[in-house]
């Protein structure tokens, strides 16, 4: 009896020794990471380019704010990429005045456009509605998410190519742009601003709610979830229709700033997007991970290849890197997996 | 005649368990030996030993006169010992001679002589007087086909001495005939045979000479012309019942809360047709315990799963308060007030990554919510904190991980999520499966205190003394059907066990 409730109380303080490693060490591996840079270029820690490297990772951040609802419930999407492409299309179209008109180009076509705020609508509708197809798939047709977002990556692309026709959709209204290029309290980047609103609003879902609770249980034990009562089909639907919410927006927001829209947009988003939910800390197992952790990965990868670019390292090199990085972080994730089962 | 196999004084310890203690077991060849005992008493534990499988801590193992150690199952394959499990080992995408030569092939090198194989799996099918093509698949036979297959795989590889565990258990009576004759066969021959099953008319009808386990100690073996199923039955119960387990006192039951009329349900992962549930009805009233009884496999945590919404059935009604309920789903049989705690702990219930705080409310979460969407944390602590003094939930703290407390305290998380919803029927499979003696003992008086609160609890156990304690009425399943039912004040475990072996016309 006395040893039982000795290894008891030990137990709990082991485990949040290495708990507290695993959630900071990406926080901690900025920190270095940045140090370093601050070190060798001065210039790297002024306001203006510490806000121009968050304007680069905040479409990245938006697309992980969702992916992490995915990887929590132990599921993927491969198709963010291809859905990011296919609604930036359909949201120029809209802001172009239709389909019909989408490729007159040049200033003149605000009378034409329905306005930004209809973009955004469109794009994401559109992500919505892809990422619904897809959850239903993975429910009900019981196809596992792997292969079900792969044949979206596929198909969106395709989608997304015959919508384009060939050519780029470029040359939006003023207020559409502003989404993307503008700024607001004289530096802060507009996508920053939309990326820090939606990850705060992600993270009070997540944490505080009670759908946070049934996605974090139906990612840990999805059998447990169902034999107390949750609905974990339903819980698996919304966590890529969320997604699709997300990749909606990013697209808005990507086609913004850049002031065009086109079919090859987003190719190999997902990896970058994967990479920096998995090496913030959510496991792909499910069940485990924050948006804080999120933020810190997508920052983390977006100082890194900001460091490399400044370093002249090939884009060629950077996704050898990236590529490093992802199986490293899961490789840093089972061996705490393991760690989880010993207690 | 001297023996083919001496296991002498074999002892065997898990974690807070002696599975086998000094245990001993002897064989003498071309004869069939039935290996008995109730479920927990060691018998898997010595066939696993016997096959290589497991190491024992101490005692000696002879085999055809000379002394051996088995540290792989290769091992004891290799000196003629081949033991068929319940869950057949087959590789069902490959053929009948592939599987018979799995890992053994003929041939030349790296390539295999397809012809040589399929002859020599003929000749062996001949034997046993099958009519199995070498070539085709696994998949696509029966489960006494599929055992066929494996008999033949054991007469491959030249063994001496074949262990059965529970061979008959998924076959019907035509293929129990068939497979008694090819082990009068194999008898014939000269090999010997362990028989190991719960059907004790079974073990009359074939068996030479019998060794009864009892808590991993041998109590009794013999030949079995000199007696008779109440023999061994005594022999295999007759403990003391032991003095911990709380006793109570009776209060007359209430209404009936949970009625169940003529489930059905077809079709397991090995068979679509094997009969799972077969017309099982019963009652449970308020302030009841009901205990069910029966061998694993008799279709006790498929009737629970059912009535829970958590697998479907064919055919059948369920009667919540006298009213006919439609449950189709977990949530459906939640919202009648029906609750389950599953067999697997930590398998079924338990979330091992997320705190006790969150694993304790995770099916009343509308108890403890704001405006129809937050958690109200303030509740759930004051809830965890009610649980915990009630059910002495021993942990450091609320945010501790579940994964890093007892068996007996996850389990008790477990009760106290199911109490917190304040259910009327709650149906605990296996309540007390893995943890200490102290904690069964407060999770028996948890249950006694569930019901004298008015909730009809449904337990389901494989310890008959755990059933017997605890039951105010208790019903015995046999094969997908309850095959008895009895007072809990007028059971005795005798009486259980021959309610749950022996099939109807006999009982």
């Amino acid at each position: 009896m006395t040893e039982s409730v000795h290894s008891e109380a030990q137990a709990p303080a082991k485990t949040d020794v290495f708990g507290f490693l695993a959630r900071f060490a990406p926080l901690i591996f900025l920190i270095v990471l940045m140090t370093g840079f601050a070190i060798g270029e001065p210039r790297f820690l002024t306001p203006l380019n510490l806000f121009n490297i968050l304007r680069q990772v905040s479409i990245y951040g938006l697309l992980a704010v969702g992916m992490t609802f995915v990887i929590l419930t132990a599921g993927i999407d491969l198709s963010i990429g291809s859905l990011v492409a296919f609604a930036g299309l359909v949201a120029a179209a809209v802001s172009k005045g239709g389909v019909s008109n989408r490729f007159t180009v040049g200033a003149g076509q605000e009378a034409a456009s329905y306005g930004w705020y209809l973009a955004a609508l469109a794009a994401i509708g559109v992500g919505l509605a892809g990422g619904f197809l897809q959850g239903f798939a993975i429910t009900r047709l019981k196809v596992p998410p792997f292969v079900v977002t792969l044949g979206g990556m596929s198909a969106f692309r395709g989608g997304a190519l015959l919508f384009a026709a060939g050519g780029p959709i470029s040359g939006f209204e003023p207020n559409f742009v502003w989404m993307g290029q503008g700024r607001v309290l004289g530096e802060v980047p507009v996508p920053v601003v939309i990326f820090v609103a939606f990850a705060v609003l992600a993270h009070v879902v997540l944490r505080y709610t009670r759908y946070g609770r049934q996605i974090y249980a139906v990612g840990g034990n999805p059998e447990a979830a169902r034999l107390s009562g949750l609905n974990v089909r339903a819980v698996i639907t919304s966590v890529y229709v969320i997604m699709g919410f997300f990749a909606g927006l990013g697209a808005f927001v990507l086609a913004a700033r850049l002031n065009s829209a086109e079919a090859v947009a987003g190719t190999g988003y997902e990896l970058t997007v994967i990479a920096s939910v998995v090496i913030g800390g959510t496991s792909l197992f499910g069940g485990v991970g924050t948006i804080f952790g999120t933020v810190i990965g997508t920052i983390l990868i977006g100082v890194l290849l900001n460091g490399l670019v400044l370093m002249n390292v090939s884009a060629y090199v950077q996704q050898i890197i990236i590529g490093i990085i992802i199986v490293l972080a899961v490789a840093f994730d089972t061996f705490a997996k393991s760690r989880r089962r010993v207690g | 005649m001297k023996p083919l196999l001496r296991m002498s004084l074999i002892s065997k310890r898990f974690p807070g368990v002696q599975a086998l203690d000094d245990a001993s077991l002897e064989v003498l060849p071309g004869e069939i030996h039935a290996l008995l005992g109730e479920n927990g008493a060691g018998k898997s534990t010595l066939i696993k030993i016997l096959s290589g499988a497991q190491q024992p801590d101490s005692g000696t193992i002879e085999f055809g006169g000379q002394s051996v150690t088995f540290v792989s199952p290769h091992d004891a394959q290799r000196r003629g010992i081949v033991t068929i499990y319940q869950e057949f080992t087959l590789t069902p995408n490959m053929t009948i001679a592939e599987n018979v030569f799995i890992g053994r092939e003929p041939g030349l090198g790296v390539f295999v002589d397809w012809r040589k194989m399929a002859s020599e799996t003929r000749a062996i099918t001949k034997r046993l007087g099958l009519e199995l093509q070498p070539m085709s698949i696994v998949r696509g036979l029966s489960v006494a086909e599929q055992q066929m297959v494996e008999i033949a795989r054991a007469l491959s590889m030249k063994s001496r001495l074949i262990v059965m565990d529970e061979p008959t258990s998924a076959l019907s009576s035509a293929e129990v005939e068939k497979l008694f004759r090819i082990i009068r066969e194999l008898k014939a021959h000269g090999l010997s045979i362990i028989f190991v099953t719960h059907r004790l008319e079974e073990v009359m009808q074939i068996c030479d000479r019998y060794t009864v386990l009892r808590d991993g100690r041998l109590v009794g073996s013999g030949a079995i012309a000199n007696t008779t199923i109440d023999g061994i039955i005594r022999l295999m119960v007759g403990r003391q019942v032991n003095a911990l387990f709380a006793h109570r006192e009776k209060t007359p039951a209430g209404d009936v809360v949970l009625a169940v009329e003529g489930l059905n349900r077809r079709g397991n992962a090995q068979d679509q047709n094997a009969s799972v549930l077969a017309d099982v009805g019963f009652e449970v009233h308020r302030g009841e315990i009901l205990g069910v009884a029966g061998l694993v496999g008799a279709g006790r945590t498929e009737m629970a799963r059912v009535v829970f919404g958590a697998d479907p059935f064919d055919s059948g009604r369920v009667f919540v308060d006298g009213r006919q309920v439609r449950i189709r789903s977990p949530q459906d049989a939640i919202r009648h007030g029906i609750g389950l705690v599953p067999e697997d702990r930590k398998q079924q219930a338990l979330f091992l990554a997320l705190a006790v705080r969150v694993n304790l409310s995770m099916a009343s979460h509308q108890r403890i919510m704001r405006w129809g969407v937050f958690m109200d944390e303030t509740a759930e602590r004051a809830m965890v904190e009610e649980f915990r003094k009630r059910l002495n939930i021993r942990m450091a703290s609320p945010e501790q991980l579940i994964a890093s407390l007892s068996g007996g305290n996850q389990q008790k998380v477990t009760l106290a999520r199911w109490l917190a919803l304040r259910p009327k029927v709650l149906i605990v499979d296996e309540p007390t499966r893995g943890i200490d003696i102290v904690a069964k003992v407060e999770v028996h008086n948890l249950l006694f205190e569930m019901a004298r609160s008015g909730i009809a609890v449904v337990a389901i156990s494989s310890e008959l003394p755990e059933v017997l304690a605890i039951s105010d009425r208790i019903i015995a399943m046999r094969e997908g059907r309850i095959s008895g039912e009895i007072k809990g004040e007028n059971a005795t475990e005798e009486v259980l066990l021959s309610m749950m072996t022996l099939s109807a016309k006999a009982a």
